[in-house]
């Protein structure tokens, strides 16, 4: 119960932000927060304060693991690395060959979401592989 | 003392003529039952109602109990409805196996080449250094891969 008052003003939030499928609870130490946001906004606001109860996150007493929702009906998706072009790969991992790249700002067409941190995309070239979604940024 | 009596065996027949004449338990059960949201309980004892379950939040537990006392034949409604917590707390904690943990920390890390990850029983160890806004987006994309913990070392710089 200690770790759910030290997060107290997390869990607040996150219900107050309408986080779906939420879920709190307490195991061998480590909070576990799950759910899902209905914007990256939402998500950012709770590592926000997230932060501000843990600074820099360093005492590993907590597992944030907040998703933001995509919209079925979502076919586009832009890349939002830094600055630099993103990989396109033969499947779902680093460790896959790299058959294409999309520029940094394109806008490229969504194939399949089906894995959460792999998705299948397609670049405007018509090159088809799957990039790190983390870099992707649903399209309304 | 005999009208005393008279009055009393009045009041009794008057009972009598009332109780029998408002609706049964059962028949208030079914009543309000009908009325109520799928989750509210309904019991009845001797026009009694008392509501249980557990509904969304206080509106709702406030709107069941004035359907209850709406009904006819209802004397009294005790409301034992409780309110849902805001949370699930029952929902498993699913941690990641190390194999599938291992590679996509593996995957999540590439992008951060001053930082070193090791994986050990679910547990993901950080150390090296990192910037303050890099940290931030390293630690969101660990804490999807399912971690039973994340042990942050970094220097934040």
């Amino acid at each position: 119960m200690a770790l759910q008052d030290k997060y107290k003003a997390l869990t607040d939030a996150a219900t107050a932000a309408g986080i779906s499928d939420l879920a709190v609870r307490e195991q061998d130490g480590v909070l576990y927060i799950d759910g899902t946001a209905a914007d990256g906004a939402t998500k950012d606001q709770l590592w926000d304060i997230y932060n501000q109860i843990d600074p820099n996150f360093a005492s590993g007493d907590l597992v944030l693991n907040v998703n933001v929702a995509v919209d079925a009906a979502v076919t586009h998706a832009k890349v939002i690395t830094e600055s630099s072009n993103l990989n396109i790969r033969k499947g779902p991992g680093t460790d896959q060959p790299i058959v294409g790249k999309a520029a940094h700002g394109e806008v490229i067409t969504l194939v399949n979401r089906s894995n959460d941190l792999w998705w299948l995309v397609r670049t405007n070239d018509g090159e088809e592989g799957y990039c790190y979604a983390q870099y992707l940024e649903p399209q309304a | 003392m005999k009208t005393t009596k008279l009055l009393m065996s009045a009041g009794v027949i008057a009972t009598l003529f009332f109780a029998a004449c408002s609706p049964k338990d059962g028949d208030i059960q079914t009543a309000v039952k009908a009325k109520e949201a799928s989750e509210v309980s309904v019991a009845v004892t001797k026009g009694e109602v008392t509501l249980t379950g557990e509904v969304a939040d206080e509106a709702e537990k406030a709107k069941a109990e004035t359907i209850a006392k709406a009904e006819k034949g209802v004397k009294s409604v005790v409301n034992n409805l409780t309110i849902k917590p805001a949370f699930n707390t029952t929902a498993p904690v699913v941690i990641a196996d190390d194999a599938a943990l291992t590679k996509n920390v593996a995957d999540a890390a590439k992008d951060f080449p001053t930082v070193q990850t090791t994986v050990k029983d679910g547990v993901v160890t950080l150390k090296g250094e990192i910037s303050k806004s890099s940290l931030v987006k390293l630690m969101q994309q660990l804490s999807v891969l399912k971690p039973k913990k994340i042990d942050n070392q970094l220097t934040v710089k």
